[in-house]
């Protein structure tokens, strides 16, 4: 798959200069990049969810190393495992339903079902249970719990190549080209979650933004812009503070948007923030991602702008679409998920060059110029995502909704497959 | 808009006055006129005089951040109602640009201090304040002789050996109230005289004004403003009924009282005070709404016309005007460089003053005072700090004895100011260097806020020292002024980090000690800074780092605070359009085409107390619930430096 693989080069490059701006665009290019990788991928009659998986993670460990900061790539990574898993479950699930079914009302067929000598009422049961078992933390020891307890339930990538194999031969192949296609079409949905998922956060503004209501943010996020300009259509009235986010200004053009659209808004620097909050009714921000203890790595300064609003009683309100929800917990995201950009951002190229003369041995100078901030769940009053509303304390439950737990770690489980 | 003023006046030197002070004297004060109050606090604790309205619209040009207004002590009383006719000019000649000025204070990078020749000429032994104290004390002695002035001599001579007896407190302050309530009778009679003056000229002002329309007062609302004259002339009746008499008619005063501090949202006081200013401002267009108390002006328009001003014959002196001209510039800023070049102004004009015919010098020197100061307040509104200092300067003109010769009594002048520099300002900064090099340690990280001259000179002489130590310097939008920091520190050798204010917490992790300066330090604690210092001592307090405020014992201020939107400065909102050095940020560019735009450049935040471990001052080293202690027994001290 020459060309598959080209795509993929390309786009790790893209990542790796840092040319993919943004959680939204890179988990949409993530998701189509998959997308065409599952369907380039030539599925072999036996074990095609195991050889789909397979495929899948070895492009994402690709992509993300490429630019292991952005947590997005890897949280649809892990949606699209999670997605071939439960399209193949279904799948058997449905079989079995099937079998199920037609053993219990003919018994004649007795060729078919001697072709799943796996595959008893239990373990149905099983397959069903697992559906309907959240992952946990526990599926990570599951490998060795289901060997030891020699019970046949595909509960792994591994496992699931004797179904697979057994399925095949009754189905001669129709069943994995259902998969693939299954696979493809919740990958679409997926995408098609991500562009749209704006609206589904901004429906809720109403709920959230009162008449006279005083808010501000800092930086430019998309999702917030359309917050606001849903509760601003909703014959809202209110007034925005924008902070403008150095070192990339981006504030600045996120309040002539609003300003565009009939909102009072006022431009403060970053310092002033402290200052404002007191007169602030909510702060509303977007995140660079949301992780699975509530914490939020988020655009730089905005840690700041939380503590200012804890100090202060002021609602912190994170926007977050689902693909911004990591199932990682965070050690030290200071530094481990932080990224440091140009120093040309703050000084100019050459400003103090001539200070920089190492031979005369006179001072040192550094520029920290972070690109995030790491703000923890405590500071947060509440998340806003496509699904509703939910506290920081509950992100591990959300994120349980999104990933499979066999997936958390990318790379400490290379292709066990086969 | 009225009825709101007026309780607060009468509230304000209530609270304010809980110490040692005799009850005020109101049996003088005849039936309170039902249309006038008082808005002088001082005034109202100590001449029983009802002030009519028109007095302070027209008055009131200059009161932003006036702290003769909040002085509890009553001195400005009789210092700030000062009655000379302005008629004449200030006789100086007129030398454009005075060579006195040291071109050292006017530094270009905005601060005062020359940090390396600071530094290098730091005392290696321990310097003595007292002793710098007892050597001033035969000057101040030349005043000796008037009746009131002997028994405050007494006492201060009673306090410098016993400072902070609490006996000497009581008594000194009974004496100097004693002292007010007698000259007040007078002077309270000739006040009221130039209020009933002063309302029936500008009754007959503003109707011409009205009509002329000033491009500033397009946001003035017709209502409000065919209002106006209607009420100036209910004031002027009813002030000149209140007195009847009249004295020659008198031009144009560039004066001012004590009162509260200007509010800009009140349109009418503006209106008055627009028309009295010797700098043309006009509003800016997309002010913001919460901050219309303070003053919203169009940017970089005066300086062009000031400068073109600066030949003609004008009623501010040469060198009072250049120091305006520099701080309307932005050339000097920083507590300390604005304080020092104001100082030194004022000590020029003070050398070139020569007192009129008929007049006073104690009244008309006062007077002009207060019209310079205006016109510093028109050209950047005032730090507390030069408040505190103008407050100095005025209550030793105040207390100059009668029987000086013109010229003695200059020269007490211009050494007292000159003392005040060497001593409040200087000689405070290395006492402040001194403490809180002992808080320095090998091998820390210490983080600092901006540019403070203080932070400054404690780096390089911890450094000197040959202390190992990082300095982190912290830097924010729209001034950038721990650019220039950054900049001597590191030709002097220092290791730096520089960052933005929004990763202090990112790199807070790292920091031991936060040094910070601070514009003023509030008597509940409140460190009132540059914007942003709030912001890092926050973020530190959050990391459980020690947060150090650097700041001269001059500085501090019995007014409380505690947000940063009551009173606060507004600098040129165009500066945060753009961004220095940054060409691509340019999206803000015609932001004041967009109605709904606004932008908002604060200068200065207050920092809660609970975010501050301690305050470096020239008293030692004191939690910030020692400010108040301090601000009482200084404030009783400076009057008699």
């Amino acid at each position: 798959m020459p060309d598959v693989q080209g795509l993929v080069n390309e786009f790790v490059n893209l990542l790796k200069k840092r040319e993919i701006e943004g959680s939204q665009a890179t988990a949409k290019q993530t998701a189509e990049l998959l997308r065409s990788v599952i369907s380039h991928q030539r599925v072999p009659h036996a074990n095609q969810a195991t050889a789909l998986i397979n495929a899948v993670r070895a492009v994402g460990e690709q992509i993300i190393d490429a630019n292991p900061i952005e947590l997005a790539v890897g949280n649809i990574v892990r949606r699209v495992l999670y997605i071939i898993r439960e399209e193949h479950l279904s799948l058997v699930t449905d079989a079995m339903a099937g079998y199920g079914m037609s053993a219990a009302s003919d018994e004649e067929d007795d060729v078919e079902r001697d072709d799943y000598p796996a595959l008893s009422a239990a373990a149905v049961a099983a397959a069903a249970r697992r559906t309907l078992r959240p992952p946990s933390l526990h599926t990570l020891l599951e490998d060795v719990t289901d060997s030891a307890a020699l019970t046949p339930i595909p509960s792994s990538a591994g496992d699931s190549e004797g179904k697979s194999r057994s399925v095949e031969k009754g189905e001669k192949g129709t069943r994995g080209r259902k998969l693939k296609h299954d696979v493809i079409e919740a990958v679409n949905e997926l995408i098609q979650d991500i562009t749209s998922f704006h609206e589904q956060i901004a429906e809720q503004a109403v709920e959230h933004i009162h008449q006279n209501e005083v808010i501000l943010t800092l930086g430019s996020s998309k999702t917030v812009f359309e917050f606001l300009c849903a509760a601003k259509e909703k014959k809202r009235s209110f007034r925005v503070f924008v902070a403008e986010g150095a070192p990339r200004y981006q504030g600045h053009i996120l309040a002539k948007e609003l300003a565009a659209r009939g909102l009072q808004t006022t431009v403060i620097a970053d310092s002033a923030t402290f200052a404002m909050i007191s007169r602030v009714n909510m702060v509303i921000v977007g995140a660079h991602a949301v992780m699975a203890n509530g914490g939020v790595i988020a655009p730089i300064g905005l840690h700041m702008v939380a503590l200012a609003a804890h100090r202060h009683a002021v609602p912190f309100v994170v926007l977050a679409g689902s693909h911004k929800l990591c199932p990682l917990y965070p050690h030290n995201p200071q530094v481990l998920l932080n990224e440091l950009r140009s120093p040309s951002e703050l000084l100019d190229f050459g400003e103090f060059s001539d200070l920089m003369d190492s031979a005369t041995g006179v001072g040192s100078l550094h520029v920290v110029n972070p690109a995030f901030d790491y703000v923890p769940p405590n500071l947060v009053s509440l998340f806003i995502t496509d699904t509703g509303g939910h506290n920081p304390s509950y992100m591990y439950r959300l994120i349980a909704d999104y990933y499979s737990a066999d997936d958390l770690v990318m790379k400490q489980k290379p292709t066990t497959g086969n | 808009m009225e009825a709101r003023r007026a309780p607060r006046a009468v509230i304000d030197p209530k609270v304010r006055r809980v110490g040692f002070f005799a009850p005020p004297d109101r049996s003088r004060s005849g039936p309170p006129d039902p249309i006038s109050f008082d808005i002088s606090p001082t005034a109202n604790s100590l001449s029983p005089v009802m002030i009519p309205p028109p007095r302070h619209s027209s008055e009131s040009l200059s009161l932003h951040a006036r702290p003769a207004a909040t002085s509890p002590s009553g001195e400005e009383s009789v210092t700030a109602g000062s009655y000379s006719s302005s008629s004449e000019f200030f006789p100086a000649p007129m030398s454009p640009a005075p060579s006195s000025y040291s071109s050292r204070t006017i530094a270009d990078d905005g601060d005062f201090f020359d940090s390396g020749k600071v530094a290098s000429s730091f005392p290696r032994g321990g310097f003595d304040l007292t002793a710098m104290k007892a050597s001033s004390v035969p000057a101040s002695e030349l005043t000796t002789g008037a009746v009131v002035n002997a028994d405050s001599l007494a006492i201060r001579e009673r306090e410098k050996a016993d400072k902070g007896g609490g006996s000497a407190v009581e008594v000194k302050d009974q004496a100097l109230n004693a002292k007010q309530k007698k000259e007040k009778t007078t002077k309270a009679e000739r006040r009221a005289l130039q209020e009933a003056q002063r309302a029936a000229k500008a009754a007959a002002k503003a109707e011409g004004n009205k009509a002329s329309g000033t491009l500033a007062s397009v946001n003035v609302k017709p209502a409000r403003a065919a209002k106006l004259p209607q009420k100036v002339d209910n004031a002027s009746v009813a002030a000149s009924e209140k007195k009847g008499g009249d004295r020659p008619q008198e031009k144009d005063r560039k004066k001012d009282v004590p009162q509260p501090r200007m509010q800009y949202d009140d349109k009418s006081r503006v209106d008055k005070a627009k028309r009295r200013a010797v700098v043309k401002q006009t509003e800016a267009k997309n002010r913001v709404e919460l901050f219309r108390h303070l003053p919203q002006y169009e940017h970089g328009s005066q300086l062009p016309d000031l400068e073109a001003k600066f030949f003609q014959l004008g009623p501010v002196h040469p060198a009072v005007y250049k120091v305006g001209l520099q701080y309307l510039s932005g050339d000097i800023s920083g507590g300390n460089a604005r304080c020092i070049a104001m100082l030194q102004a004022f000590q020029e004009a003070i050398k070139d003053y020569r007192v009129p015919t008929e007049k006073t010098l104690v009244r008309d020197l006062t007077a002009k005072l207060s019209s310079y100061v205006s016109f510093l307040i028109e050209c950047r509104p005032l730090s507390i700090s030069m408040g505190n200092a103008i407050r100095f300067l005025k209550s030793r003109i105040a207390k100059l004895p009668l029987t000086l010769s013109e010229s003695e009594s200059k020269t007490s002048l211009q050494s007292d100011v000159e003392r005040f520099i060497n001593e409040k300002i200087i000689l405070a900064n290395k006492v402040i260097v001194k403490h809180a090099i002992t808080k320095i340690r090998d091998g820390d990280v210490l983080l600092t806020y901006g540019s403070s001259s203080a932070v400054e000179m404690i780096l390089l002489h911890a450094h000197e020292l040959g202390k190992q130590f990082r300095v982190v310097v912290v830097d924010s939008r729209p001034r950038l002024r721990g650019k220039l920091l950054l900049r001597r520190l590191v030709e002097k050798g220092l290791r730096c980090t520089y960052t933005h204010i929004n990763a202090v917490s990112y790199i807070m992790n790292e920091v031991t000690r936060v040094f910070l300066g601070a514009s003023s330090v509030l008597s509940n604690g409140t460190v009132y800074s540059g914007v942003g210092t709030a912001c890092v001592a926050m973020v530190a307090h959050a990391f459980r780092v020690p947060v150090l405020v650097c700041c001269e014992a001059y500085k501090f201020h019995e007014r409380v605070q505690h947000d940063s939107i009551c009173s606060n400065e507004l600098g040129n909102p165009d500066i945060i359009s753009t961004v220095q050095s940054r060409e691509d940020v340019n999206h803000l560019e015609a932001w004041a085409n967009t109605e709904n735009l606004q932008l908002l450049n604060l200068i200065y935040d207050a920092t809660p107390s609970d975010y501050v471990s301690m305050i470096i001052t020239d008293y030692g080293m004191v939690p910030p619930t020692s400010v108040p202690v301090i601000v009482r027994e200084y404030s009783r001290e400076h009057v008699w430096i």
